[in-house]
Formats: structure tokens, sequence, C-alpha cells
């Protein structure tokens, strides 16, 4: 689906999904994602060395991007597929729906691709006659919901099962009624038969890619499910939709990322399926597609290399930074309101579609640094957050309560001296006003805290007068 | 200018390059060349006998089952016994890989062999792996002629023969002999790493196996693994 982007009702969106007792039930259980991968690096001695090297084998390929596509590109054209490049969503969609009619598509398979999100490519092929069908378990659900996903890898963890043996009641209609939807096997069951036909019938299919491959022109998915697996394996014709930054040089360096991959996102040594994909059927293979198209396409990232934000397209989407947020696990990925949720998204969605409208994402953060410490990839989330922050401060789209009180700060934090005299008074003045429940319950100006919990009234002295006192 | 000059002009002036200069492309070459390994963990490097015990322990952890069978003369009888055990129907779909092929499956009376690519209707497929690794317990499948891709994914029930010697420690190894076989740079059309049978956890994070590939992976590794 096209999504609408809700990212400037980011507050809206984050109070709402507070409010929502069955989102945060299902945020209270819990991502089991963090203990699993944990548990599984644990079990790795060479984890913490396995994400150095994929940081410089990203960082490698980021610097001579330019050799290496061309590398890639002639790879491809030897195995019998066929390039195509994109500058905006619009090229790319325009691209893959001359692919599909060409093809004479009725009907699409698609494997679970992020960047057909960004582009909005269902309602694209649906507004065109061209039905596409989505085929990993959670994006089938949240495709049959009108809703987009609420985690890059997790699409569908923000519903519960009786949400969805509601969706299946009213979609599956050819079903008989009484049948027992009752647990989530018997609901995977009925997707499974559902889309084993819906496979075997459709004309092209969608993947996105994990990794492109220089040394051999190949695109890499992983899943569990093997629904992208079959996407690419059944239709006469395969699309694989992919950016910039997927590319690495060897199967050598893909096989160290893929070591980080699963055990970041899941907790996995490696997901059950990965496959290599390289140009089409051969002569003399007795099935896979005919036709093997990669759409390559940039949609400002190539202006992100030239910049602070270069880390960000080391990313290998892998949830591990959302799954650790508190925020995301307050709010979950819908507040988000756009692709990318939690703190991947706070510093991916303003580059790709504008401070202006993503500006609330990078301030949704405590800047408590778990992004960080557990991205494979070591990607400074917390300070490219902070980037986007001096950005939004210096094009004026802070709100101007936040500017008066940035401005009421900036000057005395300039003035040190006037800044303990006065942060003294202030301390002095509080620990009085608070001595008799040593806590309050309003505070003027500071409603917005008070509003939710109570202020602790201050003790002693300031912390700089302390440090100051202790040092000596 | 076509979208591909623009993207590569806006890379290289992101850059401050001109894709020309010497020492990249060098670079470049020599990685594509080199392709050196990186780092390789110590898990997988053991002998051949405890490597193929590593490999048992991690496919299971990885929900699959394995089984040794001493000679490849054995395996038709193996497949009929793992289907009978597990109340299956006695047939199976397999590709024409020749150390399929020399296997004498007509031995199985009960046993109803047909071959080539699956239609979705086979209820259990016979492959044969091009090797496997320890480390995580992953099966390597290449596809080509003797080798469809459908079978990995279409049956309930996917049994993988792999040669104990294929067994290696890690996925570099198995790297360098599709090299070997394929030349450098060059793939078959499709390369499937396989770790245990096909699940899903989309629905309340439950994990339950079979999402649309097969719900039972069996392993039979063949040959001394001593």
């Amino acid at each position: 689906m096209t999504l609408a982007i809700t990212s400037p009702a980011f507050k809206e969106n984050a109070r709402a999904a507070i409010a929502d007792p069955q989102l945060q039930g299902v945020l209270r259980g819990g991502l089991g994602f963090i203990d699993r991968r944990q548990a599984a690096i644990d079990r790795l001695p060479e984890f913490d060395a396995l994400r150095d090297a994929a940081r410089d084998i990203k960082n490698h390929t980021l610097a001579h991007l330019d050799l290496y596509l061309e590398a890639y590109e002639e790879r491809v054209r030897a195995a019998g597929g066929h390039v195509h490049y994109a500058v905006t969503p619009e090229e790319a969609r325009a691209a893959i729906l001359d692919i599909c009619r060409k093809a004479g598509a009725k009907s699409v398979t698609k494997g679970k691709t992020m960047i057909a999100e960004e582009i909005g490519l269902n309602d694209f092929l649906e507004a065109n006659g061209i039905t596409p069908i989505e085929t990993d378990l959670g994006e089938y659900i949240i495709q049959i919901r009108h809703e987009a996903p609420s985690h890059i890898i997790a699409p569908a963890i923000h519903l519960n099962k009786a949400q969805v043996e509601a969706d299946f009641r009213r979609v599956h209609k050819h079903l008989p009624e009484n049948r027992n939807l009752a647990e989530p096997a018997t609901l995977l069951a009925e997707a499974r038969g559902i889309l084993r036909e819906r496979f075997l019938a459709a004309d092209v299919g969608i993947t996105g890619a994990n990794f492109l491959v220089a040394e051999t022109g190949t695109s890499i998915i992983v899943t569990n499910e093997g629904n992208g697996d079959l996407t690419q394996t059944l239709p006469r014709v395969h699309i694989v939709l992919a950016t910039i930054e997927k590319l690495v040089p060897t199967l050598d360096d893909v096989s160290q990322l893929l070591r980080v991959l699963a055990r970041s996102a899941t907790g996995q040594d490696m997901s059950v399926y990965t496959t290599f994909s390289t140009g089409p059927r051969r002569a003399d293979d007795p099935d896979g597609p005919a036709e093997y198209h990669v759409v390559i396409l940039d949609n400002g990232r190539s202006a992100m290399l030239g910049g602070e934000f270069r880390d960000m397209l080391r990313c290998i989407r892998c949830g591990a930074c959302m799954n650790h947020c508190p925020i995301f696990g307050a709010i979950g990925g819908h507040a988000y309101g756009w692709v990318y949720p939690g703190p991947m998204g706070a510093v991916l969605t303003p580059a790709l579609i504008g401070v202006d409208l993503a500006g609330h994402l990078p301030n949704a953060s405590t800047f408590c640094g778990r992004c960080e410490e557990v991205c494979p990839v070591r990607i400074p989330l917390p300070r490219m957050m902070r980037d986007w922050r001096e950005r939004e401060f210096e094009r004026h789209l802070s709100p101007r309560t936040v500017r008066t009180g940035l401005a009421f700060w900036a000057f005395f934090a300039k003035r040190p001296r006037l800044y303990g005299l006065a942060t003294a008074v202030a301390m002095w003045v509080l620990s009085l006003a608070g001595a008799w429940r040593g806590r309050f319950r309003w505070l003027p100006l500071a409603s917005a805290w008070t509003r939710e919990r109570d202020f602790p009234a201050p003790q002693g002295a300031t912390f700089q007068s302390q440090w100051k006192r202790r040092r000596r | 200018m076509s979208a591909r000059d623009t993207i590569f002009a806006s890379i290289r002036r992101s850059l401050g390059v001109s894709g020309r200069e010497a020492p990249r492309r060098k670079g470049v070459a020599d990685r594509l060349r080199e392709h050196p390994a990186g780092v390789v963990p110590a898990r997988g490097q053991l002998v051949r006998r405890e490597r193929a015990e590593l490999f048992r322990k991690m496919v299971e952890a990885a929900s699959g089952t394995v089984e040794e069978i001493p000679r490849p003369a054995d395996v038709p009888g193996a497949v009929a016994a793992f289907l009978r055990a597990h109340n299956l129907p006695m047939a199976v779909r397999r590709g024409e890989d020749p150390r399929l092929e020399a296997m004498p499956w007509t031995r199985e009376r009960t046993l109803e062999t047909s071959k080539g690519p699956s239609s979705g209707s086979d209820l259990a497929a016979v492959s044969h792996a091009f090797g496997a690794v320890a480390e995580s317990g992953t099966l390597m499948l290449v596809s080509g002629k003797d080798n469809p891709t459908t079978l990995n994914f279409l049956p309930d029930t996917h049994i993988v023969v792999v040669d104990a010697a294929d067994i290696a420690g890690d996925y570099e190894t198995l790297w360098g002999k599709l090299r070997e076989r394929f030349g450098t740079g060059t793939m078959p059309r499709t390369v499937n790493w396989i770790t245990g049978p096909s699940r899903s956890a989309d629905i309340e994070q439950t994990l339950i196996l079979g999402a649309h590939g097969p719900r039972r992976l069996h392993v039979m590794v063949v040959g001394e693994t001593e």
C-alpha cells in the first residue's frame, strides 16, 4: 500500500499507541528477540570481531560503490539477467509495471521487501490492474488489513491471534464457517493453503534483496518461511527490487554479514533459507524463472553517501535497534508514521522524506545508546539523531516554545558563573518548596512531566558544586 | 541523462571521485579476485568425526533430524523406513542427480519414486546436497539439470542426502569448492542454503514449523564420518 505519511503527527500517534490497550498488551508481552539474540551471541566468541568485519566490508563497499556496481551489473548481464536503474520511486514503479505488462501479468506474488513499501508498489500495481499478493505470513496479514508493517522483520507483531482470526474469516469467505482458527497453527495452515494456490498461479514474482554480490551478479534473500524462495522460483518472471547500498564485494564478504544478520535479528545462527539467485533458468534447468530482472533504486541514497548520514547506508535491516529501543517498546512501530520505525527509522526517514516531515522521529529518543550498542554494523544511531536535531533547529523547524526555551538555557549555559548561581538558587527554592513531600505533583512550566509522574524535589547542592567539592 | 548515468554521477559526486582512479580500480579488482575470507569462527574447525557431530547437533538445534547411512546403496531403504516411521505415503519425488541415480531405488518395492521438478502435489522429496556446513547445520544445494529447486520448497517432507566427505567446517570452504566446479565469478542459477525446516513466528511470536516450505527436514549423511 502507498503509505500516507503520518510522521508529522508522531506525538498524537504515540499518545494513541500508549492509550491502545490491545497494542500495549502485545508490547508488554515483550519482544522475545532480546534474550534470543543474547543467547546466540554468547555461543559465538567471534561475534564482536564479525561485527567489526561487517562494518569494514560495508564501509569499503560504500567507498567504492560506483566500481562495485559496475562489476555487479556486468555479472548479472553475463548470467542472462537484466539491470534497470531508477533514480526515484516513480521510475522504479514504472520499470516494474513495464516488466509486468510485457509478461502479461495478472497477479504477482511478493516476497517481503521494505523497498516495495518505500515506493508504495502494491497500490500502484493494483491501480494498474495487477493484483499483488504478499506471501510472508505477517505481510499477508497486514495486506488484508490494509495496514503498514509495524516492524521491519515482524510486520504483524502489533496484532494478536484473535484479530488475525477475524481477518481470515472476513477475507476467506469460501471456507467453512465452523472451521477451527483458534490457534496460530491453524491460522498458519489456512494461509499456507491459500497462498500455495497463489504461488502457482502468479505470472511474476517480486522479491527484495538482503544483499547483491558484485563478484557473481547474485541477489540474496533470507527467509524463514520459504515464501520469498517460492516467489522467485515458480513464476515465469522474477523481479528483484533493491537499493544501491545492498551491494557487497564477494561471497566471502556476504558470509561475514550473514553471520551477524540472523543472530542480531531473531537470535538464529542462520535463517532457515538463504537463497542466492543469479540470472534466469539455464538451458537445461528443469525449473526456475525464464526472466530475471533487477531494479536498482537510488531514492536519495547516493546523496547520503556524501554527508554525515553515510554510516546509515551500512544498515542490513536486522531490526535489533528497534527490538532494544525503549521508545519503540512503548509505542510500537506504526506511530513512527512511515515505512521504517525505531532508531534506524528515526535516522533514515528524515533522509528519505525530509526532516520537515520526519523531524519528530530523531527527537523520539532518550539517547540511552542501546541501539548503537546492539547494531551489527556499528551504526552511530544516536549521533545521527543528534545531527538531525541540529538540522531541524538550524532550519527553524522546531516549535517556538522549544526555541525560546533553548535560547533561555543557552543564555545561562554560556555564562558559567551565572549558571552556577542561578541553578543554586533554583535548587534552594525547589528544595524548600518540596521539603514536605520530597516531590512535586505539579510544577510551573513542567506540566508535561508532572501530568504523568511526580517530580522529585532536589536534595542538597547542585551536581556541579558537588563535583567541585569532591574533586578537591 | 539515463537513470543509470544520474545515479553513477551522484555517487561519484558524493565520493569525490571520477571512477577512473587507478588505485581504486585496482583495489576493487583485487578484492573481487582474492575474496579474502575475513573472520571464520573456530566452532567448525574440527576433525572429520567431530565436524559430523557438530553438524548433527546444529541441524537438530534448527529442528531438523540427521541419520548416518554407511553406504549410498542403503539410502532407498532408509528413505522407505523414514516414510513408514512417520506414517507417510510411500512415494517420493527426486531429481536425476547421478549420485541418486546410482542408488537401487527399484529394490524398495513398496516405494514409489518419480523424477523431475515438483508441481506442488508431492508430499515428500529427496535431494542431494552439494555440501554442508557444520558451523550452523546448513545444507547447500545447487540448481541444475538434475537438481530441481522446487523439490526444496514445495513438498511437506524434504529428505536431503549429503556425502559425509562434503561436510565442511565453514561456508568459505564450500564457496571454494563452488568456484572450482563452476568457475570464478560464475554461479548456478540458484544456490540454496537450508538450515532446518520452514517456520514462521508471525502470529504472536509463536514458532510453528512448515510455513510455506517443508514441515520436516531429514538429512541423510552417507559414508564414513570417521
